[in-house]
């Protein structure tokens, strides 16, 4: 590790063990703490990846995770942050996005060609000839991308968790610690995140003062006070990735998401560094200044050993005395100000003779090789905005570190609809309003100077306290100057005659790219961005779109502010997408009978996110068993498992009036122990929902939903309530309730025995009407309904109690031949009887008067939802009809659901449901038709499968019973 | 006037490429126009282009309050296709192909369409008989369309998971080849080039804030740059319709809703085709910059605001994992939301509205993008001749007082 500096440099490594890890093929060493970036330039390693568009080497940028000149492939995962990821035994890390090798990129030539590669360029050409776009179309993909990614990569494991801190501040520099230590000291719980490994954010790497003291000085103390406070929960190493309404805040830690609700929010994020611009300022080798500090401090890296600061504050002062300190000739300070004020980093840097020029910059980098490296800084007088005297001279270095400004790590305040503004006299980008419940401090507002940052953090650990209910104590003072100007120089960017003076590393963008899309029209700043992609690569504008504002704002003459900057969304940094998918958590769900429907030998099938039985038997067996389910039903009695039915409890004053405008039918004067059919429709008039509704007192209503519609009969009831405002409570009893229904003939012999305090005699208990009463000992509710068309009961019970009431009744139908049925008995029975299945039979047009439902409307209500288009309706021309259909003919092929009704080469309609009738000896469905094929008696054609066309004749519903005299023994 | 080849890339690379004329002029508003469309999204645009070329009516503006295409023209997932349900619906996207298929041509701008083929999941035996119903439909009608069994769908995209034990397994699809993608700000920027050409006015930052009426015609548009007099206007504004509906007036049956989509930090190809599934609600493809670009549900909420929750993100995430496994060590790299106008129907409105000259063009939902050409060609028929074309007849705001709505709900992967 010949760039290795000796202890104490190198704050996050443990040099008790060396790591062996592979980049390219060859073996390196680092230290444990090492990342993959810092490991390699401890072993001189400084290109790390070619670049997107013209295949330049690239090395670290910013040492922190904001650029992409560091991503890397580690094992089967593309594009990993070598300067964030830590080395880890066997790791084998290969450079990305090259064809040959990293130091031999035979798509380096693109450079050459980058002449004819201006941005855009493929809205301009390989349109013509057309045959040969989708050929071009390759080549051009393939070209782009970065990683690859390995086809059989597995999903791993990922998790989620929720968190509800009081004060959540995000920022673990000088300003969050102390708005953590401020806020804790309320009362609160407070939780502390950093994205970094050890807090203490600039502490850990920036100078402060001459002699390099204060950062630790300050770090003990807080760290100190930090820990004496038990209420603050702090977690490094984890991302804040994402503002969402109400302080509901995303983090990212290891493999777990973490959904936080924070009554208050500080912001203490910092400032990204931002770098100069001009030629060749992407060569490795050209770095942040904060990059080669937290080189040193954070990792023990001597970047270099000959060294150009190019600055514009004191802080670059700062970094040349680090840099000097560690052993790296500092070739030349250059100042880009025409007369920088002293200060005690200046100062420092005179006593040390560093040699400073004033009123210059860096005008180019001299290569190394074939652009591996830098050779030397050539350094030119400024004559104006942007502007250099025509001699350069050269200055022989192989480090260039840039501190010329920041701009405020804003993106949570972005999505928190903060307002940022531009400020003339720091030239940079400031938070000027703050959204409720958020609170900033720190260099992200402006406070640069360390004592104000500070007492900002103790300002707004107070202030988000208080907001959180824990007022505590006077408010902090603010009494130190921020000193955010003179920090950031208005004009960064030299535009040079032969480009490569780049503003977005990403994307391969330099300023003549970003000045021809401006001629060409594209001004507004997200139009720019869209043309140019400046900022969409992976590090989202971090570095490009400041230099871009201060381009449109040049071009266009508007002012900084009116130019405005694009939008900021979550996620912050980069999130996997594992992380978002976590563990799928959407199980099955079982009814509390399902182990004796298993134990019955059923086959199950999904019913909207349960499991139901849909015969019981052997697959071989299965229209036998389903033809016996049905029999015994007709003729005997049968037991169907009907937990899987919504549940909807609504209860009030106004519980009738409610139903009265949810529902279609008449509720007002629902009798009490009474059910009554429901229908919902839409706004527009379209069936969405069905089932029963029982009345057990006036202020209470039970009613039931479609198995997967249960959910949304909820949520639109909610949705209508929160603006009708009636006094109503509608509670989703979904699964609370565990029901079966009884059905057949025998079913009341069956039922009799077991029941206590209701009667079940046809006139104690008629059709449509509703009980409470024990049965087998169980409460339970009694609905006399019938949708398989039979005498029948459906029994609802709690649900701990539905095994226990599965197997009564399954022990008291034993001596009358009682068989469970499934669903697809019930499928058929239900078809005999002519009933639709919302979804099944309907579709996401179907009206009550196409589907023959207009039984089941109030002709004098006032209201009803979807009454207008239902009158509307009613008035107008039916274009379709849902109809009974049968097929007589024994040899003619079946129709399949779906199959379409044709006429001539016109689509009319199409099956909805069709079986075989054991009881009617024929094939029967109801079908979709048009209006002038509804007749009973009319003949309709389906076509089946293979492209037959089938007859059948249109008939009256019911297929089975039509006086209902079966359901009403 | 400079054409767009390879030759003059070439012959601009001699100045640096320097001197590229505007792509399209900034005017300020003229006090009168013939024709003002509202909203310089793909539709508006596409509007004002055929009014041009197709009517020679080019006195024409289009008022766009922030940038060209800067709504849900460059929020979406750029995916194209005609596989629709009802006849009237096939006839309007299948147009809209169609003109899709020239376009880059036509316009002299790449707008790199990629008909790299559009592949929908089956998970459930419902959803595979629906699958198959629509694929009739969508013959019968003389589009492309062909049933895929897990294997054959496993062939085309080989990353996809078809095991049987996946929470939702894959067990068939349909296949539309002539579908695809393209890139949705070219589609916006090639037509405002065209249009621009042809003498239509583009004019961005320009917010209308009333719409002018005399005796039930519109008679002009106020706007944050002066008022403009016109006797005809087309709205195109999408997600905001309802808000200047209200100005001049009357009432839409429109729900606006947030839309999310997002992309992946970009990687080699690894995905050809684009595959949606409506069950779990997913779309994805790949762009040609390598960025996995994925689509999401809407939120049930109403709103205006162009973002979305959390939470609909992760259970499309979670979706897209277990189909695609490998997607999971990827990064998102950028998400962000738009405001999708929904129909009763899901089925879009253009046509003529209650105020004489005052035409509308809305409702696409999450469809807009697809239809693009095909709803501007239509659209500029109904504005030029006052009356709608035989292909947006049936989409008439009138459906939702006669009921003949046309319901395309389970058309696309997202539920309305």
């Amino acid at each position: 590790m010949p760039n290795r500096m000796p202890e104490p440099a190198g704050l996050l490594l443990d040099r008790s063990e060396t790591v062996e890890f592979s980049f390219e093929g060859r073996t390196y060493a680092g230290y444990k703490g090492d990342t993959v970036a810092s490991a390699l330039l401890a072993n001189g390693v400084g290109v790390l990846s070619r670049s997107f568009k013209y295949h330049r080497p690239r090395g670290p940028l910013t040492m922190c995770g904001q650029d992409s000149n560091t991503l890397v492939q580690i094992g089967h995962v593309p594009n990993r942050l070598a300067d964030q990821t830590t080395v880890a035994p066997g790791m084998t890390v290969r450079a990305q996005n090259y064809w040959g090798s990293l130091e031999n990129d035979r798509l380096a030539l693109l450079g050459l060609l980058h002449r004819f590669m201006p941005v855009g360029f493929y809205y301009k050409a390989f349109h013509k000839p057309r045959a040969l776009w989708p050929l071009w179309e390759k080549v051009i993909r393939r070209l782009t991308g970065l990683g690859t990614i390995a086809p059989d990569a597995p999903h791993g494991y990922f998790d989620k968790a929720y968190l509800f801190p009081d004060v959540l501040v995000v920022g673990g520099g000088p300003a969050g610690l102390a708005a953590a230590i401020q806020a804790a000291d309320a009362g609160g719980e407070v939780l502390l995140v950093d994205e970094n490994r050890a807090l203490g954010g600039a502490l850990n790497y920036a100078r402060f003062d001459a002699d390099g003291a204060l950062a630790d000085q300050r770090k003990a103390m807080l760290l100190r006070e930090l820990q004496a406070r038990p209420n603050i929960q702090v977690m490094s190493d984890t991302l804040c990735n994402g503002w969402y309404a109400d302080n509901w805040l995303a983090l990212v830690r290891g493999n777990r998401l973490y959904k936080v609700r924070a009554r208050a929010l500080v912001l203490a994020t910092g400032s990204y560094e931002q770098p100069l611009i001009f030629h060749n300022n992407d060569l490795p080798g050209v770095m942040l200044g904060s990059a080669v500090q937290r080189l040193i401090k954070l990792y023990g890296v001597r970047p270099g050993s000959r060294a150009v600061v190019a600055t514009a504050n004191s802080d670059g002062y700062g970094v040349a005395l680090d840099l000097a300190q560690a052993g790296v000739e500092v070739a030349c300070i250059v100042d880009l100000r025409a007369d920088p004020p002293a200060d005690e980093l200046t100062a420092a840097a005179a006593r040390r003779h560093l040699p400073v020029l004033v009123g210059a910059t860096v005008w180019e980098a001299e290569p190394e090789g074939r652009n591996m490296g830098v050779r030397a800084a050539r350094i030119a007088r400024i004559t104006g905005e942007g502007t250099c005297a025509a001699s350069a001279d050269s200055f022989a270095c192989d480090l260039i570190a840039m501190s010329v400004g920041y701009t405020p790590a804003a993106p949570l305040v972005y999505q928190a609809r903060g307002r940022v503004r531009y400020d003339e006299e720091s030239a940079m980008f400031a938070l000027a309003e703050l959204p409720a419940h958020i609170f900033a401090a720190g260099s992200l507002s402006g406070a640069f100077n360390l004592d104000a940052a500070l007492e900002e953090g103790y300002r707004a650990g107070w202030q988000a306290a208080g907001d959180a209910g824990f007022g505590f104590g006077p408010e902090p003072a603010c009494v130190n100057p921020k000193d955010a100007v003179g920090r950031t120089h208005p004009w960064p960017i030299f535009r040079h005659p032969k480009g490569k003076d780049f503003v977005d590393f990403d994307e391969d963008l330099q300023v003549h790219d970003l000045e021809n899309a401006l001629t060409e029209g594209y001004e507004h700043i997200e139009l720019l961005k869209r043309f140019t992609t400046n900022g969409m690569g992976p590090s989202q504008g971090r570095h490009a779109s400041v230099p871009a504002v201060r381009l449109v704002s040049k071009a266009t003459g508007a002012a900084m502010d009116e130019t405005g900057n694009t939008t900021s969304r979550p996620p912050v940094g980069q999130v996997k997408i594992g992380h978002l998918a976590g563990r799928a958590f959407e199980p099955v769900r079982y009814t509390a009978m399902h182990f004796r429907h298993l134990e019955l030998g059923a086959k199950m099938m999904p019913a909207g996110l349960w499991l139901r039985p849909e015969y019981y038997g052997a697959a071989p067996t299965r229209s036998e068993a389903i033809r016996a389910e049905v029999k015994s039903v007709r003729e005997n009695v049968g037991l169907i498992d009907v937990s899987t039915l919504g549940g909807l409890e609504v209860r009030g004053p106004d519980a009738a009036e409610f139903m009265n405008r949810m529902y279609t039918f008449a509720y007002l004067k629902q009798p009490v122990a009474r059910a009554r059919y429901v229908m919902m429709v839409d706004i527009g008039g379209v069936i969405v929902d069905d089932g029963i509704a029982c009345r057990w007192h006036d202020d209470h209503f039970y009613v039931t939903a479609t198995t997967s519609g249960a959910d949304a009969v909820y949520r639109t009831m909610l949705w209508y309530n929160a603006q009708w405002r009636l006094n109503v409570d509608v509670t989703n009893v979904t699964a609370a309730y565990a029901a079966v229904n009884i059905a057949g003939p025998q079913s009341r012999a069956v039922l009799e025995p077991l029941c206590e305090g209701v009667d079940l005699s046809k006139e104690a208990f008629p059709y449509m009407g509703v009980r409470e009463g024990h049965v087998a000992g169980i409460p339970a509710l009694f609905l006399r309904v019938g949708f398989v068309g039979e005498l029948g009961y459906e029994v609802h019970v709690p649900a701990s109690y539905g095994e226990a009431l599965w197997d009564a009744l399954m022990a008291a139908g034993q001596s009358h031949g009682m068989r469970p049925f499934g669903v697809e008995a019930q499928r058929l029975l239900r078809l005999e009887k002519g009933h639709i299945i919302v979804s099944q039979d309907t579709d996401g047009l179907t009206t009550p008067h196409e589907a023959d439902m207009a039984w089941a409307i109030a002709g004098k209500k006032p209201f009803y939802v979807g009454m207008r288009s239902v009158s509307l309706q009613a008035e107008g021309r039916l274009t379709r009809k849902l109809v009974g259909f049968e097929i007589t003919d024994r040899a003619a092929p079946q129709p399949k659901e779906c199959h379409l009704v044709i006429r001539g080469d016109e689509i009319t309609g199409r099956v909805t449901s069709v079986a075989f009738s054991e009881a009617l000896e024929k094939v029967i469905g109801l079908a979709y038709v048009a209006s002038d094929q509804a007749d009973e008696g009319s003949t309709i054609e389906i076509k089946v499968d293979g492209g037959e066309r089938v007859p059948a004749a249109v008939v009256k519903l019911p297929f089975y019973d039509p006086d209902g005299a079966r359901q009403e023994m | 006037m400079s054409r767009y080849s390879i030759f003059s890339l070439i012959r601009h690379a001699r100045t640096g490429h320097r001197d590229w004329p505007r792509a399209w002029r900034s005017p300020e508003p003229k006090p009168a126009y013939d024709v003002v469309i509202v909203g310089g999204g793909g539709h508006g645009l596409a509007t004002a282009y055929y009014l041009a070329k197709e009517h020679g009516i080019a006195n024409v503006a289009v008022l766009e309050k922030g940038w060209l295409g800067g709504g849900n023209t460059g929020r979406n997932t750029t995916v194209i296709r005609s596989n629709y349900l009802w006849d009237s619906s096939a006839a309007l996207y299948e147009k809209s192909l169609q003109l899709f298929e020239g376009l880059s041509q036509e316009l002299n701008f790449n707008v790199m369409l990629s008909q790299r083929g559009l592949v929908g999941l089956a998970h459930t035996q419902h959803d595979l008989r629906e699958i198959a119903r629509r694929v009739n439909a969508i013959r019968l009608n003389g589009i492309d369309s062909e049933l895929l069994t897990p294997a054959q769908i496993k062939e085309l995209v080989p990353i996809i998971n078809i095991s049987p034990t996946v929470r939702y397994p894959v067990i068939g699809g349909s296949i539309q080849r002539r579908g695809g993608v393209a890139r949705h700000d070219a589609v916006a920027w090639g037509l405002a080039r065209g249009a621009d050409m042809r003498g239509v006015d583009i004019i961005e930052n320009c917010a209308v804030t009333g719409i002018r009426r005399e005796g039930g015609r519109v008679t002009g548009l106020e706007t944050t740059r002066g008022a403009i007099a016109t006797g005809k206007v087309g709205i195109a504004v999408a997600g905001h319709s309802s808000v200047l509906a209200a100005m001049a007036g009357f009432r839409l049956p429109i729900e606006s809703h947030p839309l999310q989509a997002l992309v992946s930090e970009p990687i080699k190809p690894i995905i050809d085709t684009v595959v949606m599934s409506g069950t779990v609600h997913v779309y994805v493809s790949q762009s040609d910059r390598g960025e996995l670009v994925m689509g999401a549900g809407i939120d049930v909420f109403n709103s205006y605001a162009q973002r979305g929750s959390l939470p609909v993100i992760e259970s499309m995430l979670a979706a897209a994992v277990e189909l695609f496994p490998i997607f999971s060590r990827l990064k998102m790299m950028r998400k962000w939301g738009g405001i999708v106008d929904v129909c009763p129907d899901a089925s879009p409105i253009i046509g003529l509205t209650p105020v004489d000259g005052l035409y509308l063009n809305c409702g696409w939902g999450t469809g807009g993008f697809k239809s693009t050409p095909g709803s501007g060609w239509v659209f500029a028929h109904t504005i030029a001749t006052g009356a709608p074309h035989p292909l947006n007849a049936a989409f008439s705001l009138e459906r939702f007082h006669s009921g003949a709505l046309i319901d395309e709900h389970g058309a696309a992967a997202v539920a309305h």
